[in-house]
């Protein structure tokens, strides 16, 4: 499929909302915590059965990002969200298929692992057009993207929640809500398909940013052999599991730090503790990524590792002394770890390029896949031990707290050995197939418009 | 002899500058992503109220 290139007069600002289009629609899986009561009444599951669509999610988006990073570099974004399109929005329909004949397997097949190919494809399918749209302020771009990965979850918890009283917690109830979500979120991601546009490489050029190709450029092959590709992947990795850690067991963590005090936290209380949280989440994309602009990325994840391993410091140290200390140190922790996320494109494009930058980003999501199982199960197996040993509120978190700081203090030190790549891993007279020949293309294509 | 004087040129327009045939484009798209957001921060604000008052 050729890449959608730019008309003439096209803006800059139509790229956002397609991308956020495709991330408001996939960040709705960090709100399956939603089905998971209902599915377990309805089909006689267990929780860690009732977890697993998920966690296949989870994996395969990491997989699809790693493996398909390359092809949605050759075939351009608009291929890109329709494939994220389809895949997420038929693994919903197959869901749905599973819940209406009680077949679990299909709910798994269906949301789990081609949902999982929607969420990973469409995860990166903005990436690298929005890095070359704003080459003056990459961060910025992808944060906003990223953001929308956070924001979703704040639409899907609430709306699914709604469609389950209204349609009912049976199984047929659970079909018809996914039936809704698959077709809606093909609705939704649409515009993404529709407006996605990759820039013309000549002609109009946001006055003083660089040409999209200017600097040095490494391929995604080559940039996995270098020592800075594994340096963020490390960085990444740890980061991604400090946070994930808090943010899976931020309900019952409140609820026990504060147990034996005088201002013992209800049920409902930590229910908003976990919707700050997620707003933390969101606004550190935006927030740090944006910064990242002006500070360097560098500066950015020392901040990220450096002041989040003392945010641990202060909950493990004072955390139940002071709710108010607690909870922004939990904030801060959180906007560290979305602003992570919203960084780390534009990190890599600072030090290979944009030439393959979508591809170099996909395959550094391994880590992400990785994380996702360290975090929690560090947490609830250093909790469940605690618990045996006979601890209890704060005490049950103290080693995993001392744990999350040891692996910032890594990420920290990998953050440190990052340096400009060799030139022996660069390429030479990198020729960009989604720009030159196919604007050249849509200039013979489209004489009127002009 | 008197001579000419020269037409000023219009300034050609700048590459970050929008036509206005494509605004109401951009407004109709930051809509459609920015209304279901709004919807879930206003979801998050109720929710996020009980942890002061709860």
């Amino acid at each position: 499929m050729r890449p959608p290139v730019a008309p003439p007069g096209w803006t800059r600002w139509l790229v956002p909302p397609a991308a956020l289009s495709v991330h408001l629609s996939i960040g709705q899986a960090y709100a399956w915590s939603v089905f998971k009561p209902p599915l377990e009444s309805a089909l006689d599951l267990s929780g860690t059965q009732s977890a697993l669509p998920f966690q296949l999610g989870i994996v395969m988006l990491g997989l699809s990002a790693a493996f398909g990073g390359t092809l949605v570099e050759r075939n351009g974004p608009r291929w890109a969200m329709s494939v994220a399109l389809v895949c997420f929005s038929s693994g919903f329909l197959i869901a749905a298929l599973g819940a209406a004949i009680s077949q679990y397997w299909l709910i798994v097949l269906g949301y789990g692992f081609v949902g999982g190919i929607g969420l990973g494809i469409g995860y990166i399918s903005p990436v690298s057009t929005l890095i070359k749209w704003f080459p003056d302020r990459p961060g910025m771009a992808t944060g906003i993207a990223i953001m929308g990965f956070g924001g979703g979850a704040l639409i899907a918890s609430p709306w699914s929640a709604q469609m389950l009283e209204t349609f009912g917690s049976d199984s047929s109830g659970i079909a018809l809500a996914f039936l809704v979500h698959g077709l809606t979120y093909a609705v939704f991601m649409a515009l993404g398909v529709v407006l996605v546009r990759v820039p013309r490489s000549r002609g109009a050029r946001v006055p003083g940013a660089p040409a999209p190709l200017e600097g040095p450029q490494v391929s995604a092959r080559q940039a996995v052999r270098t020592p800075q590709f594994w340096c963020l992947w490390v960085v990444l990795c740890m980061n991604v599991t400090a946070g994930i850690g808090i943010l899976e067991k931020a309900a019952p963590m409140i609820t026990d730090f504060f147990a034996d005090t005088s201002t013992p936290v209800s049920a409902s209380a930590a229910a908003g503790f976990v919707a700050l949280l997620s707003a933390a989440n969101m606004a550190g994309r935006i927030g740090w990524s944006s910064a990242s602009d002006l500070v360097g990325r560098k500066n950015v994840y020392r901040l990220y590792l450096g002041a989040g391993a003392l945010m641990y410091l202060l909950i493990a140290r004072f955390g139940d002394d002071s709710k108010p200390l607690f909870i922004v140190c939990a904030l801060v922790i959180l906007s560290f770890y979305g602003g992570g996320f919203a960084t780390i494109p534009a990190y890599l494009k600072d030090l290979f390029g944009t030439y393959q930058v979508g591809a170099i980003h996909g395959r550094l999501l391994t880590a992400w896949s990785l994380a996702g199982v360290l975090g929690p199960l560090i947490v609830n197996w250093v909790a469940d031990r605690q618990e045996e040993a006979g601890k209890h509120g704060p005490g049950l978190y103290g080693v995993s707290l001392s744990i999350m700081i040891g692996l910032l203090a890594i990420g920290f030190v990998a953050n440190e050995l990052v340096r400009p790549v060799h030139a022996r891993h660069h390429i030479s007279a990198p020729k960009e197939p989604s720009d030159d020949d196919a604007a050249d293309a849509a200039d013979a294509a489209e004489p009127a418009a002009k | 002899m008197t001579t000419q004087p020269t037409q000023p040129t219009p300034p050609s327009p700048r590459p970050s500058e929008t036509p206005p045939r494509r605004r109401p484009l951009i407004v109709g798209a930051w809509l459609w992503v920015g209304l279901p957001l709004a919807y879930g921060l206003y979801e998050l604000v109720h929710k996020a109220k009980q942890l002061f008052t709860g």
